[in-house]
């Protein structure tokens, strides 16, 4: 059974309130952080750790960190994304809401690391009962002398704010973030500069996911050493899978990274297996904005490996035969999905979500949507199928941030993958209304 | 009238209750002096609260209150698909339509209220008790198919549960 490292006590009665929470070895980072080591030291045990970005990029937090520009008289801030937005995941809402209070101290052992006094914590809005938990839990941490001036003794002063968006997909990209916390649209922001140079109201800012957050705290308990012997290679630590879809029991899970992709589908302790005994068609194993993975490529690599819960494994065989380990929304499909259709659901998603700023994202996507509309409603041709593919690759890299790539990604692969499905739905319209495709039984061809 | 029309600036700001007034004023002592556009957000979700839906009386008010122009509020508030823009139901039913929910039955779901409701996604029942919309992905996807009514989530969702769920809120919006 897998160590797990944020999640241990979240089912624990009452852990949501601060005594409770202490009892169970609470703000121990916070007490070791600003007593014993400088800023510089914890952010030396992160590097160590060799934390990736939880959100979905895998960037490493302490190399964040260390980007953080420092200008004499300059405020810096901490910004927690707590915006979780990208389909298929739902890992922070867990948290917050079961361990706010673990949020909290890693946002104090983070802000202390990086020299903020006035923190941040962005919530999407849909999560405002999140946000009732997360005020009451910091309100807890000031009448306990964990936020607000000299803490714990040590002259680290803090203040933590939570506050909530309005519905925006794009908000948890970090400078549409920023944007909307200074109480503007959404719209991303060109890079350079960077966050780390000019972020919140322009001064350095760094923004991290709840998860990365919450990780500083057993990492700066039990040292980056001890942190980064969990996992393979460059996938250290534990990480919260979001599983979801057609699974006997999909959930939020926290796994060891390297656990086998089989094992954590079918195995007693994870999902338990396809849904009413069905069989698996695909995976999106990362969150909707990654390569979907047809059933032959999930739990095997395309050279026949046994594919691991890696950032490296999952991403295999590149764009080719492989996909990306995410925000670790993991999505899976039976044998009765319709691939056609659900590339549809989600280029709708992101023709709504685009926030119109960069032409080829703003029509792009609208465009993508419409035609992979008229191929799930029976009205497409095979053309359609290229024009899917040249639309793709006029928004890919073309836009000021990632949201673009994001939408043409899994239509990509969609296509790369299930093509024949995508020829089925444009072959025999009729048929296509009346029945799913099944299973494809073979790679294609190249 | 709407944001977008010429004449929106003119219109007379709204009052907010004594309630509202006391939090968005909490709200915007929780940024630094200066930064009181950061609340904007906040200050939304509250008139919304109040009044469920977003107006252009209630944006001009909220202008007033963060000394900012109009446009300021009028581009945040019609950027973020929470705030509604038009005088919705006493109930307003958000459904989640994206992916994950979709692999679960979402598009039952949202035919089944349709027809439980007689309306289409986009409209108000007759008494005004609920507004039918779809929204993108909420968050909860490993627990679809479910929809958000007044920031709370009904996951998992049957005809039973959908059933149960419309009885409460017919009851609990009588009083």
């Amino acid at each position: 059974m897998s160590r797990k490292l944020l999640i241990e006590h979240a089912e624990v009665p009452g852990i949501a309130s601060f005594e409770t929470y202490r009892k169970h070895g609470g703000y121990a980072s916070v007490e070791k952080a600003l007593k014993t080591m400088s800023p510089d030291e914890v952010v030396e045990e992160v590097k160590k750790s060799g934390l990736r970005g939880r959100g979905g990029a895998g960037f490493p937090t302490g190399m964040k960190w260390s980007f953080l520009a420092k200008p004499e008289g300059v405020e810096r801030h901490l910004v927690c994304n707590a915006d979780e937005s990208e389909p298929g995941t739902f890992k922070d809402r867990y948290l917050m809401e079961k361990l706010p209070h673990l949020l909290i101290e890693g946002m104090i052992t983070s802000s202390y690391a990086l020299g903020a006094r006035r923190s941040y914590i962005y919530i999407r809005g849909e999560f405002m009962y999140v946000l009732r938990i997360l005020e009451k839990a910091i309100a807890e941490a000031y009448a306990n002398g964990m936020l607000g001036k000299n803490i714990l003794g040590s002259g680290y002063d803090l203040d933590l704010v939570v506050t909530p968006g309005g519905g925006a997909y794009i908000c948890g990209e970090e400078t549409a973030l920023l944007e909307s916390l200074e109480g503007k649209r959404g719209n991303p922001r060109m890079k350079p500069p960077f966050p780390a140079v000019k972020g919140l109201w322009g001064n350095p800012t760094v923004v991290n996911n709840v998860e990365s957050i919450a990780a500083v705290v057993p990492i700066v308990n039990e040292g980056g050493e001890a942190y980064a012997k969990i996992g393979i290679e460059r996938s250290t630590g534990t990480k919260l899978i979001s599983a979801s879809g057609n699974l006997v029991r999909p959930g939020v899970y926290e796994i060891e990274l390297g656990l086998s992709v089989e094992e954590f589908i079918y195995g007693d302790n994870y999902c338990r297996g396809i849904a009413n005994g069905k069989k698996l068609k695909a995976c999106i194993p990362g969150g909707s904005s990654v390569p979907i993975l047809p059933h032959y490529l999930v739990t095997k690599t395309a050279a026949g490996t046994d594919r691991l819960m890696t950032y490296e494994s999952l991403a295999d065989g590149g764009f080719a035969s492989g996909s990306m380990l995410g925000s670790g929304g993991f999505i899976v499909f039976d044998e009765d999905q319709c691939i056609v259709r659900n590339t549809w659901n989600f280029a709708r998603f992101y023709a709504h979500e685009s926030c119109g700023q960069c032409s080829p994202c703003r029509e792009g996507t609208g465009w993508m949507e419409k035609v992979l509309y008229r191929l799930e409603h029976g009205t497409g041709t095979l053309e359609d199928i290229s024009l899917l593919e040249e639309i793709n690759k006029k928004i890919e890299g073309n836009t000021i941030c990632p949201l673009g790539d994001a939408a043409a990604w899994p239509v990509a692969a969609a296509i790369r993958h299930f093509r024949d499905e995508f020829e089925w739905h444009v072959k025999s319209p009729q048929e296509a209304q009346t029945r799913n495709y099944g299973l494809i039984q073979a790679p294609l061809e190249a | 009238m709407k944001a977008d029309h010429p004449q929106a600036v003119n219109e007379a700001p709204i009052d907010f209750s004594a309630h509202t007034m006391a939090e968005i004023n909490r709200v915007i002592g929780l940024f630094p002096e200066r930064k009181q556009k950061s609340a904007i957000l906040s200050i939304l979700h509250l008139v919304q609260d109040e009044f469920g839906w977003v107006s252009v009386g209630a944006m001009n008010r909220v202008a007033q209150i963060l000394d900012i122009q109009p446009i300021e509020v009028y581009e945040v508030a019609t950027f973020y698909t929470m705030f509604h823009l038009d005088p919705v139901g006493k109930n307003v039913l958000e459904v989640c339509r994206t992916g994950p929910c979709q692999l679960v039955g979402s598009d039952d779901l949202i035919s089944y209220i349709e027809e439980k409701l007689d309306i289409k996604v986009g409209e108000t029942t007759k008494d005004g008790m609920f507004t039918l919309k779809t929204v993108e992905c909420l968050g909860a996807c490993g627990y679809g198919p479910m929809l958000m009514c007044k920031y709370q989530f009904y996951e998992r969702l049957n005809k039973e549960k959908v059933n149960e769920m419309l009885d409460a809120m017919r009851e609990a919006s009588k009083s």
